[in-house]
């Protein structure tokens, strides 16, 4: 899970998921607090999904 | 005072025999062999070679360990101030003996080693780490081309004088080391845009790095059943900092037990030095979700999250330590039988 | 713009009953920066200190450097928009205590303060161990939020050296330097043949301690923007203390930027100087595309043949560095890029987070992880203890016993200067 997903590709990182900002990857404090909580689950539901998926190069979630 | 110099050749280069001797012992002799002869008289009064270690090139990299020990022993009697190898020219084995008596020396001596291969000999890479390795042609047609520059090298070397792989041409050991030079960081920059625009040669003092690949893990079949773990290098750690992790270029990895709390959130907080860390100490969480992967185990979408949570800061960390917390880090999720891992980064 | 910087040259510094300045020497009315600084909301405390270079001094944790200056002709006095009114800056006569600097030092706000050190190996790796350094200690009220304690800190610095700068009012400056550059227009009739340049200097904008101010608004809100020289020469930007010590843009360094002024040697013998494109390095990806995009995009409307982009900090900053020189190159402008590298303590890694193969012409500055020995002070202004929570610092980093301290280049204020203030680099061995 990262911000910079230039980066990520960069060096390599296989299964990358585009998170918010760097100060708060999995979290956004601008929001109210019920959206960011959806927002952090979507985030999460998306790992799950990249850890179950075969991917042959660094790929984007 | 003339130093002593010890140097090393394979079966071939000592005079004892071709591929059929490739495995004899390693033997050692207070006379100038082969090379060891045409390199004392290019060094002059300033060193001295005062014996020939020989060992057969098969013999050196199928029996290491035996060949080190003896190698030790004979360091530890004849004592030598230097330690010449080869010319190993791409002789792959020779080239191989090079480097491991490069690499042995330099972990547990104090002595500097110089050798000399081609460009392309696989040993070059172990080589140029632990010794100064001269470039040599490809074949032992080159030996008088190779001698020389090698023991200019080794001159200087015994005289104390500062060496540099652009100046005396042996190749960079890879190391960036820091130095204060004459002219401004602003004033270079410039200089080098108007040899740009000039279209005159210029030279980049950073080349761009080069990043390995990493094969992709295989997806889990049943995540329902699967432990994950979670792993960041945003710098989140037990409120007070145990461990002392640096808040930049970091030294070392912490683990905490996050078995029996729902989130990071009250316990936790940021030391990373790289990003505003309000927002992270407010709610741990929103950089390392331990609190989401909770409620997935709970809802049974996830077998376990793993009892342990790793941490480190990513900020200023060099490579080198990156992987080597990734090895480690790595090493035990694995032992644990940990299925997948979740890596946040800030 | 027109602006003339008159420096009074400053050789020497005292206690004195009044601020002046009598044949270069530069005496400090302790109780006149003690009062005027406890106006500012926040501070609860201030102590004034000096320390000259050779002194066995150490002074740590170290927040920012300001020059001490006074404009006495032309609008914008000050810091415009963050300690005056807003008003252009950039024009008129500045007298600028040359040679003289308000460090500002006092409880940490965040990782990033430093050190510096004004003799002996220390001394070599900041370029403020040369300086005359008049050092203001800020506490600040309890129950300050750390945004707010920054704010105090940042204000207190600047607002020291205002008044210290007043005592240059009046003297007559020992040199005087013009600089001046008109319309884009007028400058390439001028010089029709020479190649134009454009500096894109980048400024980190991440939030509490990582922000750069221009004209009093946090870069981290802005569009990258041009503006000219002088105008930064004459205090439209400063540092909100940000990034670790060895690569943060003091307000010092801004006030004297010296990729603008060595460009500004050149102009109209073998470059066109066109302007100085300020750009922001944000924390989202789309945030770095948008400024890395209109940051090419400027510097081709404005016609430049040549870049030069310097870095502010490192890690995620590489990534915008590197996109703004492919986006340059792509266009046909030949870009130099001036950054530090992380190259670990025994300089075996790789040097940068991101990579571009268009990234042919780098300067480095240093590796941030080059690890110095700083022997023992006779006097420390500050705390040595601090080390232990530093950028570059490590628990243990400070013997309290012999008084020794080690630490990361990370650490040392300016040491690896990205705008080229120092003379470090990197060599491969």
């Amino acid at each position: 899970m990262a911000t910079i997903t230039t980066i990520s590709q960069s060096v390599g990182a296989n299964r990358i998921v585009p998170t918010v900002a760097i100060p708060y990857p999995v979290g956004n404090p601008g929001l109210e607090a019920e959206k960011e909580d959806r927002l952090r689950t979507d985030l999460v539901d998306r790992v799950m999904k990249a850890l179950t998926t075969k991917v042959e190069e660094p790929t984007l979630f | 005072m003339s130093k002593n110099i010890l140097y090393y050749v394979n079966q071939f280069f000592g005079q004892i025999g071709g591929e059929d001797k490739a495995d004899i012992e390693p033997l050692y002799k207070e006379e100038k062999i082969g090379p060891a002869m045409a390199f004392d008289q290019t060094i002059g009064d300033e060193g001295e070679v005062i014996g020939t270690l020989i060992c057969g090139d098969n013999y050196f990299n199928e029996h290491l360990e035996e060949t080190l020990k003896f190698i030790k022993e004979t360091l530890d009697r004849v004592k030598p101030d230097i330690i010449v190898a080869g010319p190993a020219f791409n002789a792959g084995r020779y080239g191989m003996a090079c480097a491991n008596l490069a690499k042995f020396v330099e972990e547990n001596y104090d002595i500097p080693v110089v050798t000399s291969m081609f460009e392309e000999n696989p040993g070059l890479e172990i080589a140029k780490k632990a010794a100064y390795v001269i470039p040599a042609g490809h074949s032992a047609a080159s030996m008088r081309k190779t001698i020389k520059p090698m023991s200019e090298l080794v001159k200087k070397i015994l005289n104390g004088e500062e060496i540099k792989p652009k100046t005396d041409g042996y190749f960079a050991q890879g190391k960036r080391l820091t130095v204060l030079v004459e002219k401004r960081g602003s004033l270079r920059a410039i200089d080098m845009l108007m040899k740009r625009l000039n279209d005159e040669e210029f030279e980049t003092e950073l080349p761009m790095p080069v990043f390995d690949k990493v094969e992709p893990a295989e997806p889990i079949k049943d995540i329902s059943k699967a432990t994950i773990a979670l792993v960041t290098s945003g710098g989140i750690v037990p409120e007070g900092n145990p461990d002392r992790i640096q808040s930049a270029s970091a030294q070392k990895w912490g683990k905490y037990d996050i078995s029996s709390i729902d989130e990071l959130k009250g316990e936790y907080c940021t030391i990373h030095g790289g990003y505003d860390p309000v927002y992270a100490n407010e709610f741990p969480d929103r950089v390392a979700p331990l609190d989401k992967l909770k409620e997935l185990e709970k809802e049974n979408k996830i077998g376990k999250v793993y009892d342990y949570f790793y941490t480190t800061t990513g900020t200023g960390t060099s490579v080198g330590n990156a992987m080597k917390f990734g090895k480690e880090i790595g090493k035990e999720l694995k032992e644990a039988g940990v299925d997948g891992v979740i890596l946040t980064s800030t | 713009m027109k602006l003339e910087l008159r420096k009074i040259k400053i050789s020497d510094l005292d206690f004195g009953n009044e601020m002046k300045v009598e044949n270069g020497k530069l005496f400090i009315d302790k109780e006149k920066i003690i009062s005027g600084l406890k106006e500012i909301p926040g501070v609860k405390d201030i102590k004034v200190d000096i320390a000259k270079p050779g002194e066995k001094t150490r002074i740590i944790p170290v927040k920012d450097v300001i020059e001490p200056r006074v404009k006495i002709e032309g609008k914008g006095s000050g810091f415009p928009g963050v300690t005056s009114d807003v008003e252009p800056c950039g024009d008129g006569k500045v007298n600028v205590l040359s040679g003289a600097a308000v460090v500002t030092i006092g409880d940490i706000v965040g990782f990033q303060e430093g050190v510096i050190d004004m003799w002996g190996e220390g001394a070599k790796w900041t370029p403020f161990s040369k300086t005359y350094n008049i050092v203001v200690d800020i506490s600040v009220e309890d129950g300050l939020n750390p945004h707010e304690h920054e704010e105090a800190v940042r204000i207190a610095g600047l607002r020291a050296s205002e008044i210290i700068g007043e005592a240059g009012r009046d003297i007559e400056p020992d040199e005087v330097l013009n600089y001046e550059i008109g319309t884009n227009a007028e400058e390439t009739e001028k010089y029709k043949d020479l190649p134009k340049i454009v500096y894109v200097e980048m400024l980190i904008s991440q939030g509490l301690l990582h922000d750069g101010y221009i004209y009093g608004v946090n870069s981290g809100q802005i569009l990258p923007t041009l503006i000219h020289p002088n105008e930064e020469l004459d205090n439209a930007v400063i540092s909100g203390n940000c990034v670790a010590a060895c690569d943060k843009i003091t307000t010092y360094q801004h006030q004297n930027n010296l990729v603008i002024l060595d460009l500004y040697e050149r102009h109209g013998k073998d470059i066109n100087f066109l302007g100085v494109v300020l750009t922001p390095e944000l924390t989202t990806l789309d945030g770095k595309f948008r400024t890395c995009d209109y940051t090419a995009k400027l510097c081709k409307l404005l016609g430049a043949d040549g870049v030069i982009v310097s870095e502010e900090g490192y890690g995620n900053p590489d990534s915008d560095l590197v996109m703004i020189c492919s986006r340059l190159e792509k266009e046909g402008i030949k870009t130099v890029l001036i950054t530090d590298e992380c190259s670990g303590r025994d300089g075996e890694s790789q040097p940068l987070t991101d990579t571009a193969s268009e990234a042919v012409a780098v300067v480095s500055t240093g590796n941030v992880s080059h690890v110095v020995e700083l022997e023992k002070a006779d006097k420390v202004i500050g705390d040595s203890e601090a080390i232990a929570n530093l950028a570059g610092g490590w628990a243990g980093a400070y013997n309290p016993e012999d008084g020794t301290m080690k630490c990361e280049l990370n650490a040392v204020i300016g040491s690896t200067s990205e705008i080229g203030f120092h003379n470090a680099s990197v060599e491969l061995y």
